[in-house]
């Protein structure tokens, strides 16, 4: 979900942050500078966030969560809509947070492909309960050569979509993601 | 899309810890937070003027058609005689006030919708203290618009106070006024949960408040049952505090402030019980 402010600027979305994680005046307008820096929006920060693409959305979320530097930084689907050029992008700026800041990342992804490559451990979720967990080369390997991540999941999902009545909410909530990717860029 | 857990940032970043159990501490937090929230509003409006150039029609509309009209016919009787429009005019602030407030739950929503409130709910805010520092941030907003229209109704000749301390009152007031109703609104979008929804019970609202209050016409030609109504409407103390300070007729000043008070310390109780309600979805 994209959750910036549209009529703020980069730099104000950031900064109100900065002000509600109560960062002492002082050194605020560093912070501020270091968190856009990093997240590669130094450049963008004057203009309203509106005017972004999602990819620099993401990048502004993470630069907010870069205020406060948590331990444990939780992300829900980080790279949902996006193209796979900013994809990758927002990917790399992950794995940034993930070494220089020594964040433990847990995110959500509907994109196998994404969890094989990025992610240290999976847990594999289906109809709302863990269905196995594991690292993502040794649940290829349990289930034998060749197979990709999309196989595991179909395998331990066991059941094609068409036996999947709709989950409650999922229209509503697809609706709600698109409202906001429209609104947002 | 980010969550920022809560627990102790690496030892590179640690900030001073605050005593949460502290009176200090949390006035601090209280006030810093009111004074972040208005400076995102000045931000805003700064960005956008359009809807600062929008909202003025109307009280421009108000005070020039129906202002002029009545107070050329003389229908509407006023304490010591003053020109109509003069009597109007506090209630034309009150009015455009209203109108910003009480469709301020949209932005809430709107934040829910987004993902931007359950990213506000986990820095350290109390959720008093994110209700209290939107509704002054309202206030600001209706502070920037009733200068808008205290400059057209000094063009149009209304002698209002130039008494600076009873300015800063007024604007006091305007602020008060605008906080409650803006968490009328936050509690209407914690009950309502949406936008279309809120817009709904907004408009049904907005002109019932506005006819029950002393805006318009005195409550002494008010019939029996609507004195009543107005009676426990927030918005004829307000208007009564308004006309006061602004044109000098007779109110109990403590009485409206104090009604104003405990009105809004009530209604930001009520919107803060209920934002767990719009945060869980």
């Amino acid at each position: 979900m994209l959750s910036a402010d549209a009529n703020l600027t980069g730099l104000e979305n950031v900064e109100l942050f900065a002000r509600l994680f109560d960062v002492p005046r002082k050194n605020r307008k560093e912070r501020v500078a270091g968190a856009l820096d990093a997240m590669g929006l130094t450049e963008a920060a004057g203009r309203l966030a509106g005017t972004y693409s999602g990819g620099m959305i993401r990048r502004l979320e993470l630069a907010q969560a870069l205020i406060n530097a948590p331990r444990l930084l939780v992300l829900d689907e980080p790279t949902v809509g996006l193209d796979p050029i900013a994809r990758g992008v927002v990917w790399e700026y992950i794995a940034r947070l993930r070494e220089e800041h020594h964040m433990t990342v847990l995110m959500t992804t509907h994109y196998m492909d994404e969890a094989d490559a990025y992610c240290d451990r999976v847990a594999l979720m289906h109809r709302g309960a863990i269905r196995t967990t594991g690292r993502p080369g040794d649940l290829r390997a349990g289930l034998g050569d060749g197979a990709t991540l999309d196989d595991v999941f179909r395998y331990y999902t066991g059941d094609t979509l068409a036996d999947n009545p709709p989950e409650e909410g999922g229209i509503r909530d697809v609706r709600r993601a698109r409202r906001t990717a429209r609104r947002l860029g | 899309m980010t969550y920022a857990a809560p627990g102790a940032p690496p030892a590179a970043s640690v900030e001073p810890p605050v005593a949460a159990d502290s009176l200090a501490a949390g006035v601090g937090r209280l006030t810093s937070r009111i004074v972040t929230l208005c400076w995102v509003e000045l931000r805003k409006i700064r960005h956008d003027r359009t809807e600062l150039y929008t909202r003025a029609i109307q009280p421009a509309l108000w005070l020039l058609i129906y202002g002029e009209v009545f107070t050329h016919v003389r229908a509407i009787p006023t304490p010591d005689g003053i020109p109509y429009l003069d009597y109007l005019t506090p209630g034309i602030l009150a009015q455009s006030a209203l109108f910003i407030a009480i469709f301020y739950g949209i932005q809430i929503i709107w934040e829910r919708d987004a993902g931007v409130l359950t990213k506000l709910m986990v820095t350290p805010t109390p959720r008093s203290a994110l209700i209290t520092g939107k509704a002054f941030a309202a206030g600001v907003r209706s502070l920037v618009q009733g200068v808008v229209v205290v400059i057209i109704a000094a063009i149009l000749g209304v002698a209002l106070t130039t008494n600076p301390l009873k300015l800063i009152a007024a604007a006091i007031i305007l602020v008060l006024g605008s906080a409650f109703f803006s968490c009328l609104s936050m509690s209407i979008a914690g009950l309502a949960l949406a936008r279309d929804r809120l817009m709904g019970i907004g408009q049904a609202i907005t002109m019932p408040l506005f006819f029950s209050s002393s805006a318009l016409y005195p409550i002494t030609v008010m019939p029996g049952w609507l004195r009543a109504v107005s009676l426990v409407n927030p918005l004829t103390y307000e208007v009564e505090a308004l006309r006061a300070l602004l044109i000098g007729t007779s109110t109990v000043l403590w009485l409206d402030s104090l009604v104003l008070l405990s009105a809004t310390i009530a209604s930001i109780t009520c919107a803060a019980l209920l934002l767990p309600r719009l945060a869980n979805r």
